[in-house]
């Protein structure tokens, strides 16, 4: 009697650890192949846009290829994750969130983070940890040898200023210019940018020295000083979509009748409340994908952006490009780069392919030797807009090479 | 120098209904409420919602800030503050309790109205030319509505029972308590009404400048400034203080590099700390 009790225990344990090894076993073969990106920005307080529109435009692409099952890699299929952080436009955070991806997620690939503050700040962690980056920030340094992990997302404002004086001084008559600037080392080094370009096209620079600390709200008093000096064009160097409308409004207020631009991508919904009519006229660098200019592929995009999003913003013209070319490159790189950027880097040489957003035939690639001594940029068209009507209507489009 | 001038009248006013809340709630309960400029934040999305967004007439959103505010303010105080009071036996817990309060409408307003800069339509539009000077019609409608605010709290803390009652509060909580006052009643309403204040001065600058959720602490900043310069717990003081700030600023980025307006606005206060620690009109401690 006991022999048999005794046989029965473990028989009866026999089947349990068979079960479970089972549930295990088939477990294991059920897992989806996942491949993870970070988003790392900033996503709250005056430049909450800029951050904010990366992460929703690197869902919206993740959604739209998990639908169709997934990415396809080296012919296995991955689950594109997006883990985004929001940096809050400090320094610190930026590095403990970059820390976060790279260390706990075990992400190689980040899309961000948006200032030149913050990207200069991650710049020794994604490199010792061996990640790339892609971030908005306009500093030359971070893209330059020796260093070769961060890839610029999009046009900068150095490449768009001059182009944007010469055409104003071409097509509107501009003479002569004045530059504001919040006091961070982004916007002031966008300022000193623009006013060298401006010296060198033959513009008279009336004042550059004019500044704001971050978290004005009340511009009148700051801009008085700039539109006394009576200058046809005032730049508001890297100015936040939150405070653009403030200080169109504070100008037009104070009676300046002449153009205002930037070199920063703008937010038209926000132009619209705050500034309303005094948005009229106002220039920025626009999303890469006006409807002009966009294919199938980019309305579809558009479409399921503002379901996640809520609304569309033009600035989702440039951020879709780069979870877009993340993948396309570890397409061309093969699987093995996901964990390795060093291959990743290698495959970016080369690359090219058919622009999947542009109706037009041109090639996506990665661009900017001119101004890195490498390719270092990713090739998103330049669309300058001028606000008329409250929309965002394309003053002209042209390229970086 | 005459625009330079008017923006200093336009700042001093507009600061001068952001100090009166803050001052009023720390003359009648000795704490310095750092929620102000959430308070301020929110009412300036009351507005946003209730004229920008569902058309109410202005006025009428104005009234819908005071009662928001007021419940907030009126609901911090009964079960927040007077609860502490109770409690604590160290006067820094109830400042802590207040930065938390503030945390806590901070972060309430990113998750619920989310990160976006908000504006609304202008209630006036047009820009009056005075001599060579601009001033846009909406501010200058903020500029006399904050005046008459201004002046209805004076004359509302001078003459009638309630206010006799929170200056009688300010000067000595024992003694009102002896004199039959409902000392915790006042106190709550008193509450109320400073925040009730804050979310007007949102309101009512919402119209020039729109609204953020993370524009709190840059006026509360500034109201800690003009109540230091003034005086805290001094409604005479909150309004020269405002009066201070608000010339320093528009003089200041006249004729200074942004940056370095502030940096003298600071290293000035600081200096004058150091003689009159009490402020303008202040008494001394102790």
């Amino acid at each position: 009697m006991k022999i048999n009790q005794c046989h029965r225990r473990w028989f009866l344990n026999g089947i349990v650890l068979v079960a479970l090894g089972s549930v295990l076993f088939s477990g294991s073969l059920l897992a989806e192949d996942v491949l993870k990106i970070g988003v790392l920005g900033v996503m709250s307080g005056p430049a909450a846009s800029w951050g904010l529109v990366n992460k929703y435009c690197a869902q919206t692409s993740a959604q739209l290829y998990n639908e169709q099952g997934g990415f396809e890699i080296g012919g296995k299929k991955y689950k594109i994750d997006i883990v985004a952080i929001d940096d809050k436009n400090d320094p610190k955070l930026a590095v403990s969130g970059c820390e976060r991806l790279t260390r706990q997620e075990g992400i190689h690939y980040i899309i961000g983070p948006n200032v030149d503050t913050t990207a200069t700040s991650v710049q020794p962690v994604a490199e010792a940890s061996g990640a790339i980056y892609f971030p908005y920030a306009f500093q030359k340094s971070l893209y330059s040898p020796p260093h070769g992990n961060a890839v610029l997302g999009m046009i900068a404002s150095y490449q768009a200023g001059p182009i944007i004086y010469k055409y104003l001084m071409e097509k509107r008559g501009v003479k002569s210019v004045s530059f504001i600037a919040r006091n961070e080392s982004d916007p002031l080094n966008q300022r000193d940018e623009g006013v060298q370009a401006a010296k060198k096209l033959g513009l008279t620079v009336k004042s550059f020295n004019d500044t704001y600390e971050p978290g004005t709200t009340d511009f009148f008093p700051v801009i008085s000083r700039v539109v006394s000096n009576g200058a046809d064009l005032i730049v508001l160097s890297g100015v936040a979509p939150a405070d653009a409308p403030l200080l169109l409004k504070s100008a037009r207020e104070l009676g300046f009748q002449g153009i205002l631009s930037t070199e920063t991508a703008q937010d038209i919904k926000i132009l619209n409340e705050v500034a309303g009519s005094a948005a009229e006229g106002f220039i920025s660098v626009g999303g890469a994908s006006t409807p002009e200019i966009r294919s199938p592929e980019m309305e579809k995009f558009a479409e399921r952006y503002k379901k996640i999003a809520g609304e569309w913003n033009d600035e989702a013209g440039t951020k879709v490009y780069a979870l877009e070319i993340i993948l396309q490159t570890l397409r061309t790189a093969g699987p093995e780069a996901i964990n390795n950027v060093e291959l990743f880097k290698k495959a970016m040489d080369n690359f090219s392919m058919k622009n999947p957003f542009l109706k037009e035939d041109k090639p996506l690639k990665y661009v900017g030797t001119a101004y890195f001594s490498q390719a270092r940029q990713i090739g998103v068209p330049m669309v300058v807009n001028e606000v008329k009507g409250g929309k965002f209507q394309t003053l002209f489009v042209g390229s970086v090479e | 120098m005459q625009q330079v001038l008017l923006n200093g009248v336009v700042l001093a006013v507009n600061y001068a209904l952001i100090a009166l809340g803050i001052t009023l709630i720390f003359s009648i309960m000795n704490i310095l409420n750092f929620a102000h400029g959430q308070m301020f934040m929110i009412g300036g999305f009351v507005v946003y919602y209730s004229y920008g967004l569902f058309r109410l007439n202005y006025f009428a959103s104005l009234v819908a800030v005071v009662a928001v505010l007021g419940v907030i303010g009126w609901c911090f105080e009964t079960f927040f503050f007077r609860r502490m009071r109770k409690m604590a036996t160290r006067e820094e817990n109830a400042m802590l309790l207040a930065v938390g309060t503030a945390l806590l409408l901070e972060n309430l307003a990113l998750s619920f109205f989310g990160e976006k800069q908000r504006g609304v339509p202008p209630v006036v539009s047009g820009v009056f030319k005075i001599g060579d000077a601009f001033l846009p019609a909406g501010r200058l409608l903020v500029m006399v509505l904050a005046l008459i605010l201004i002046v209805g709290l004076l004359l509302f803390v001078q003459y009638t029972k309630l206010g006799r009652a929170l200056r009688a509060l300010a000067q000595d909580r024992e003694v009102t308590y002896l004199m039959g006052v409902n000392v915790d009643r006042v106190a709550a309403l008193g509450f109320a009404l400073g925040a009730a204040l804050a979310g007007l001065a949102g309101g009512l600058l919402m119209t020039v400048f729109g609204i953020n959720s993370g524009v709190g602490t840059v006026y509360s900043i500034k109201a800690f400034i003009m109540i230091m310069i003034g005086g805290a717990g001094i409604v005479p003081g909150a309004i020269l203080g405002a009066v201070v700030l608000g010339f320093a600023e528009a003089i200041g980025y006249a004729l200074l590099p942004g940056s370095v307006t502030y940096l003298l606005i600071f290293v000035g206060l600081i200096v004058f700390l150091l003689f009159r620690p009490q402020g303008l009109m202040g008494k001394p401690w102790g």
